[in-house]
């Protein structure tokens, strides 16, 4: 810590200024955002470390959460129902970890919004900066969830391809399509809390019309447009072949996915905005 | 040049808050014309650099209202409010506290949430612990720490990270008498060093000593505004008379 920086700090002497009908900008928000840079790192750093605090085993349950998971899943339908899939472990664990993290981010954004409306009631701060830092503690468990599955891909002796290399690229496209509905579903929770019960539901049902658990060959040709109308079917698709079929996903499905992606942000933005002003007397 | 500019500041909340999808349904049916809650009503006042000023008024008069606008967290909904430097919104002791992080990382998180780097809370880390009388427990989760500890942490970071606007509401009424004493010490010392300090109180001898200019509000109005012990005096006043400024208010 050098003694400019916090002179630095220091002499900063903003100007606010707040007027009737104040429109929240997408810029402003941003900065706002890169501002309070320290605020997001302490609930990252808060939302990874205190969930196991108390716990013996602390963070490494991270770790073998996923791994008890699938030990489980694997009794079951592997010996149980018996799919057709080459690898089955690899196949239902690499589908797992996306959809994990998309129903655990949405699910916790709306419950951190929640939580934190005592502090928005007492200090400003950007009020997506709640949805944002859940979306990146989940990216940052889901980045040590992979840790399992590849001990598990060399374990089963599954190739490790440069397709690989592509994950990060399907993970960003993941994470900004879960923020962007993230951020809708928080907004819209602060004004009716009913919706957090309602996504609840909703996400059962979602997991059944996605095929991580069983494999899409397994759904009859009448049914199938009803999975493809699903974007989570998209989403761990993408996650999921770098890794389970050792190839890059097609421009097709890479497409899809982006737009998947830019339309939830966009949703998620339009809702934020028209509704995070009114937030005050409802939190 | 003045450091908070209130025009006309006007702050009105939606009729009541529905809790439930069921009950929104039913007042959509039913559409009551239930009317807005009119907390603020045209408030303009200018608070000077370096100036204290003391906002007094009774339980729900809008008084938290307005320093919740001035700190941005409200926004208004006629007027404009202009605040110039760094703003620390203490409304509440011990906002954004984690009972499972210690003390110390509880300073960091805290000095965040106020818009100061790690860097800078490590920096004033040794003097927030002293101010408290807090070093044997500093490591400790909070959830471990009395109230009262608590409440001495909470103030010690609020008044340390040098804010040029400090918008204190009813902090005093915290801790032992002690610490009381401290906190105005702190107060005064903020005032010498030159931050603006705007100061919420029902302690009207602590308005009368720490503030040059006051403000009375009562229904979300300023009944009156000028000398803090001018404007204490008649607010006293107002208090033993108060069927004749009931019906003045109405």
């Amino acid at each position: 810590m050098t003694t400019e920086s916090l002179a630095a700090e220091r002499a900063e002497h903003p100007v606010h200024h707040y007027f009737a009908g104040q429109q929240i900008r997408f810029t402003e928000e941003w900065r706002d955002i890169l501002k309070s840079g320290h605020l997001l790192y302490n609930l990252v750093h808060r939302d990874i470390t205190v969930r196991y605090k108390r716990s013996t085993l602390g963070t490494l349950w991270t770790l073998l959460n996923p791994l008890l998971l699938v030990v489980i899943l694997v009794i079951v339908f592997s010996h149980v129902f018996r799919f057709a899939v080459e690898h089955y472990e690899i196949y239902l664990l690499s589908g797992l970890l996306p959809w994990t993290f998309f129903s655990q981010t949405t699910v916790t954004s709306m419950a951190a919004t929640g939580w934190n409306g005592p502090l928005m009631k007492r200090v400003r701060v950007p009020k997506s900066i709640f949805t944002l830092s859940t979306t990146i503690s989940g990216i940052v468990n889901l980045a040590i969830s992979y840790l399992p599955l590849l001990a598990l891909m060399i374990i089963r002796g599954v190739p490790f391809r440069p397709s690989l290399l592509f994950l990060p690229i399907s993970i960003a496209i993941l994470a900004v399509f879960t923020f962007g509905l993230s951020l809708a579903l928080s907004t819209v929770s602060v004004y009716f809390v009913d919706v957090r019960e309602m996504f609840n539901i909703l996400l059962t049902a979602l997991l059944y019309l996605t095929p991580v658990i069983y494999p899409l060959n397994i759904i009859p040709a009448k049914w199938q447009p009803l999975i493809h109308a699903n974007p989570m079917y998209y989403m761990t698709e993408i996650v999921r072949i770098p890794i389970h079929a050792g190839i890059l996903p097609s421009m097709q499905l890479v497409g899809v996915c982006v737009s998947l992606a830019l339309a939830s942000l966009l949703i998620g933005w339009m809702t934020f905005r028209r509704l995070s002003p009114g937030f005050y007397p409802h939190l | 040049m003045s450091s908070v500019t209130c025009k006309n500041i006007s702050v009105s909340y939606p009729p009541r808050k529905a809790p439930t999808l069921k009950e929104w349904a039913l007042r959509r049916r039913h559409a009551s014309p239930a009317k807005p809650f009119q907390a603020l009503t045209d408030v303009s006042l200018s608070v000077a650099e370096g100036e204290a000023f003391g906002i007094i008024g009774g339980n729900g008069a809008g008084k938290s209202t307005l320093l919740r606008v001035i700190a941005g967290i409200v926004p208004p909904t006629g007027g404009e409010v202009i605040a110039r430097g760094t703003v620390a919104p203490i409304i509440e002791l011990g906002t954004g506290f984690d009972s499972e992080l210690s003390g110390r990382e509880n300073i960091l998180f805290n000095g965040s949430l106020l818009g100061r780097s790690r860097a800078f809370m490590r920096h004033c880390e040794d003097e927030i612990i002293d101010f408290a009388g807090l070093p044997d427990f500093i490591d400790a989760p909070l959830r471990t720490y009395s109230t009262g500890m608590v409440a001495r942490l909470a103030f010690a970071i609020a008044t340390t990270v040098e804010a040029d606007i400090v918008l204190l509401d009813e902090v005093l009424a915290v801790g032992d008498a002690a610490f009381r004493v401290k906190c105005e010490e702190r107060i005064r010392r903020f005032h010498q060093t030159g931050a603006t300090i705007l100061l919420v109180s029902h302690e009207l001898k602590n308005v009368q000593e720490l503030c040059e200019r006051a403000a009375w509000i009562d229904h979300g109005r300023v009944v009156h505004y000028g000398n803090a012990k001018e404007v204490v005096e008649l607010y006293e006043r107002g208090l033993h008379a108060i069927p004749a400024s009931a019906a003045a208010n109405v």
